[in-house]
């Protein structure tokens, strides 16, 4: 086995005994990165000076007994709408293509401080809106189960670098769906955690109330290695949790006996593939098998869930996306008076879906509609609230699918932004929720694709999502899944782009 | 006139903090452009807002001090607008819930009558930057922004329409300011800018229950601005009514140079600024506790002060009611007590010459270069006959002026008093061999002549002498 093979575990196992150095583990992502990256295009940023100068580091403070992070010297990528000091974060736009923020995200200080040496920026849709990585203003990331597919998004750049041991971790961003959809189009496990648990600072907003950064791995173990680092209240951040942060490790042994588990039974849903389905039943039935306590759970107001993400995330991305104006930072376009300026600007250096989404928010915030459109969203999303209180009345776990569909095709959503926007259909409530969430492979679909499931907690449980995720990994005969990339050999450079 | 005005004030006043509202860089004034600034207040991508709790104190503080209902919840919203001195293309104020509203303050009306004007609401929001306009050029000149001030914490204080003239708004300004400072939560220092006014103004025949249609005027750096500017306007509106017409909608300036008023921007232009709860702030929460406390510790006011002015230094209440119309007029009193214990001298001086120049100049008074310790040195001085007080209010203005010491002011100038007998001795024998005719008529029994001998001796000597020495000497000189 490799090294850019092992999880993040194994790696830092080895790390701590001595059996490798940080460097030799950078060296073998890095070149696996240069293998693999030119063709399924994860990253926007690459950094192997930077990750193989901090491993350098990590290595002589071991070398002098230091006691050190158990992921120090472990690498990771970080999702380019997450800020690095003094390293590009373009959040895959025009718009910030050449801004290189003054600070580092509270996330990524914590990376630092723990000796996590950064492998570069991943790609995702601009600033986050989307849910195939197309809308990246650079370019598109591929599925590495199927080149021709789509690897999901908005976080596509980070599922793709874990899927393919080009990272054995990565950090992404949450809003409505964008670590859990790719993670489960790529057979990967991504956590999007309490929002609230893992500090905004420097998370480049979209939706606020929404965006949560998270874990991708490829174990839950992984998962929660990295949530041991990443959680915890920050004063930097207001809507940061003050309660205290478990160790995420400890207990994450399977034993379901007395869960309660709640299958939730989705409304009409167009366009649900039967297999997803199947899948979540099967899932279902393996944790009865096993002690839990499975009973059907409906979440009526999930109907129009979608409808009030797509007028409150818009809403305030409208407003979080005013300040690219050319004056401070960023792209700046001429013009012959400042309102020319600002509208050459932002008309030059914003893509179609971020444009659309301003227009949208703008539009439901406006005079006249506001009661209408925000406001009533607003209320439906603390109805939903509810329904998710009162389901874990009864339920401690919800599960189910983390995608209605396997990979769709590249383009074959683009034109049609609604069935773009069904396709976080299964994570959005969630979101509005605050709840934490976990997406984790649930096998395979018959066209050899990956297939996600979605597990739900109570606000603060990601231990129960992460020990369940790992009961499912436990299923398995081969774990962690990886795709051959066969067609690295078989088509080479065709896709290179 | 036979209408009836209406004004209603927004007043934006800058706190008094150690930081900014949502980040920890300093509050306070710098030249230099952008030292004050980081990525919050610059609102680079991924910077959140962190409320300061000091800047929430202040502004609780004003809410109770003007009797108004603190709102246990709140929150702070976003009102969205582009502009570049508006880093994040919103500024963070409070919008559907403000932190203070139904409060009050007593002012007098025309008729010097107790009036008392409704505060509709107190809250707190963001400062903006400052765009500089730099003309010339082919290009027609380019634009400067300075972000110092960006994220500075205000508090906006909009009356009710309660006010009926100019002078009530002029009041309703003093009082106001007068609160604020004696609670310690703004210095209000209008030429410097913390403390702002809008005012809406509007008239109506006496006795309609609707209001007129009104106009916002803006752009006023003194009270006295105010006050010229809606005088301004209501003679304005008086004569568009006059003759038929209606008054419009719009916005007007002030021009201080021209002393008009100037159309800004009609009502088409009024922006929809898209106000919803602002996602990165947690809301603001306050127990009944809190308030109360607050109401509590609230300093003591301008009333109480003077109150106490009365009681402790035994000034009239005349004296006590000027003094402490400005709090730092107060304090500079207090402050001259320490070291020269005689109240009404000082008070006298303090509410007289020194308020004057302060008057002319424009300034509060603790930004005089006379400080309390000058006024000590100068009253010290009358007090051991180094001089006169008519000369002190010379050295007084020289010092004023110049911000010399007024014992320099004096040696510099020559304006020591004469005391030496000999030296008046010589005087007085000129005065009196060059007016024969006058010292007849005082030897005649006509007291008064000797009053024009003296003068004749002090305009000898340019004021300089002991005027006591001087008559006592003369009398003894005639009567020998
Ligand atoms: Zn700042």
């Amino acid at each position: 086995m490799r090294l850019y093979e092992m999880t993040a575990a194994e790696l830092s196992r080895r790390l701590q005994s001595r059996e490798v150095s940080s460097a030799e583990v950078v060296r073998s992502f890095l070149e696996r990165i240069d293998e693999v990256d030119p063709y399924l295009r994860a990253f926007i940023t690459r950094t192997p000076d930077l990750a193989l100068k901090s491993a350098g580091e990590i290595d002589s403070r071991r070398m002098r007994g230091e006691t050190l992070h158990p992921l120090a010297g472990v690498p990771i990528a970080v999702k380019d709408n997450i800020s690095t000091l003094a390293l590009r974060t373009t959040c895959a736009s025009r718009i910030l293509e050449n801004y290189i923020p003054p600070f580092d995200a509270t996330v990524v200080a914590a990376l630092k401080k723990a000796g996590m040496p950064i492998l570069g920026k991943t790609n995702l849709d601009e600033f986050a809106m989307g849910s195939s990585t197309e809308n990246s203003a650079f370019f598109p990331t591929r599925n590495p189960w199927d080149p021709g597919r789509v690897p999901g998004g908005s976080s596509g750049g980070s599922v793709v670098a874990v899927a393919t041991g080009m990272a054995p971790l990565a950090l992404g961003s949450d809003t409505g769906g964008s670590i859990r959809q790719p993670a489960s189009l790529c057979g990967v496990t991504g956590l999007r955690p309490t929002y609230g648990r893992v500090s905004r600072y420097g998370l480049v907003a979209f939706a606020s109330s929404l965006d949560q950064i998270g874990t991708v791995s490829t174990t839950a173990f992984d998962g929660a290695l990295l949530m041991n680092l990443i959680a915890g209240y920050d004063p930097l951040d207001s809507t940061s949790l003050p309660e205290e942060v478990p160790d995420y490790r400890a207990g994450l042994e399977p034993g379901l006996d007395k869960l309660r588990v709640g299958l939730i039974r989705y409304g009409r849903v167009d366009g649900f593939d039967p297999e997803v389905t199947e899948a979540v039943n099967k899932a279902a039935s393996m944790l009865e098998e096993h002690g839990a306590k499975v009973g059907e759970v409906s979440l009526p107001l999930t109907d129009y869930g979608l409808s009030a993400y797509y007028l409150i995330a818009p809403s305030e991305a409208s407003s979080n996306l005013g300040r690219y104006d050319g004056v401070r930072y960023g792209f700046c376009a001429d013009g012959d008076s400042i309102e020319a300026m600002f509208s050459r600007t932002r008309g030059e250096g914003f893509g179609a879906e971020v444009k659309r989404r301003i227009m949208i928010g703008t539009y439901a915030l406006s005079a006249g509609y506001y009661d209408a459109y925000y406001l009533k969203a607003m209320k439906v999303r603390t109805l939903i609230r509810r329904d998710y209180e009162k389901a874990f009345k009864k339920f401690d776990l919800l599960l189910g699918a983390a995608s209605p569909t396997p990979a769709f095709k590249l383009g074959e959503k683009t034109e049609d932004p609604l069935q773009m926007y069904l396709s976080d259909v299964c994570n959005i409530t969630d979101s509005l929720a605050g709840m934490p969430s976990l997406a984790v492979p649930g096998g395979f679909h018959s066209s050899g694709l990956p297939l996600g499931l979605q597990l739900t907690a109570r606000p603060m449980q990601e231990k129960l999502l992460l020990k369940t995720g790992r009961f499912f990994e436990e299923q398995r005969a081969e774990y962690p899944l990886r795709p051959s990339l066969d067609f690295l050999e078989e088509r080479g450079g065709d896709y290179e782009i | 006139m036979k209408y009836e005005v209406v004004i209603g004030l927004e007043v934006h006043v800058e706190m008094l903090t150690g930081s900014k509202l949502f980040c920890s860089c300093p509050n306070r004034f710098v030249a230099e452009p952008n030292v004050n600034t980081c990525p919050v207040c610059l609102g680079f991508p991924g910077a959140l807002p962190q409320l300061n709790r000091e800047a929430l104190q202040q502004a609780l503080r004003a809410a109770v001090a003007l009797n108004c209902k603190v709102a246990l919840y709140s929150y702070f919203d976003r009102k969205n607008y582009f502009y570049p001195d508006m880093p994040k293309g919103y500024q963070i104020s409070q919008h559907y819930i403000p932190l203070g509203s139904n409060g009050f303050l007593d002012i007098e009306d025309e008729k010097g009558e107790l009036k008392q004007v409704g505060i509709g609401r107190v809250h707190i929001e963001e400062d903006a930057g400052k765009l500089l306009h730099e003309a010339g050029g082919a290009s027609g000149g380019s634009s400067m922004v300075d972000y110092n001030r960006a994220g500075g914490p205000l508090i906006e204080i909009v009356s009710e329409p309660d006010l009926r003239s100019s002078g009530e708004a002029r009041r309703y300004l003093e009082k106001l300011k007068s609160i604020m400072q004696y609670a310690g939560v703004s210095d209000c220092k209008m030429e410097e800018g913390s403390l702002r006014c809008d005012a809406n103004v509007s008239l109506r025949i006496p006795g309609d229950q609707s209001f007129g249609i009104k106009t916002e005027l803006k752009n006023m750096n003194s009270f006295r601005a105010v006050e010229k500017s809606l005088d301004h306007d209501i003679k304005r509106q008086a004569r568009i009514l006059d003759s038929g017409e209606k008054v419009v909608t719009q916005t007007l300036r002030w021009d201080e140079d021209r002393q008009e008023t100037i159309v800004m921007r009609g009502k088409l232009e009024a922006g929809d600024y898209r106000c919803f709860a602002d996602p990165e702030l947690a809301p603001i929460e306050l127990t009944a506790e809190e308030v109360e406390l607050a109401r509590q510790n609230l300093p003591e006011m301008a009333a109480e002060r003077a109150r106490r002015f009365v009681e402790q230094y035994g000034l009239p209440e005349y004296d006590a009611g000027v003094l402490t119309a400005s709090r730092c007029l107060a304090d500079y009193f207090e402050s001259c007590l320490e070291h020269f214990n005689k109240p009404k001298e000082v008070s006298n001086w303090v509410m007289g010459e020194f308020s004057a120049h302060l008057n002319n100049a424009g300034l509060e008074a603790d930004q005089a270069s006379f400080t309390p310790e000058d006024m000590v040195e100068l009253l010290k001085m009358i007090d051991e006959q180094v001089i006169s007080g008519k000369i002190a209010k010379e050295v007084l203005e020289k010092a004023f002026v110049s911000g010399k010491k007024p014992r320099l002011v004096v040696e510099e100038e020559g304006l020591l008093q004469i005391s030496d007998q000999s030296e008046l001795e010589a005087i007085i024998d000129r005065v009196i061999s060059e007016n024969p005719d006058t010292v007849e008529s005082y030897r005649g029994g006509k007291g008064k002549a000797l009053g024009h001998l003296v003068g004749q001796v002090m305009k000898a000597t340019r004021g300089k002498a002991n005027p006591q020495l001087v008559n006592e000497l003369l009398v003894k000189k005639i009567n020998s």
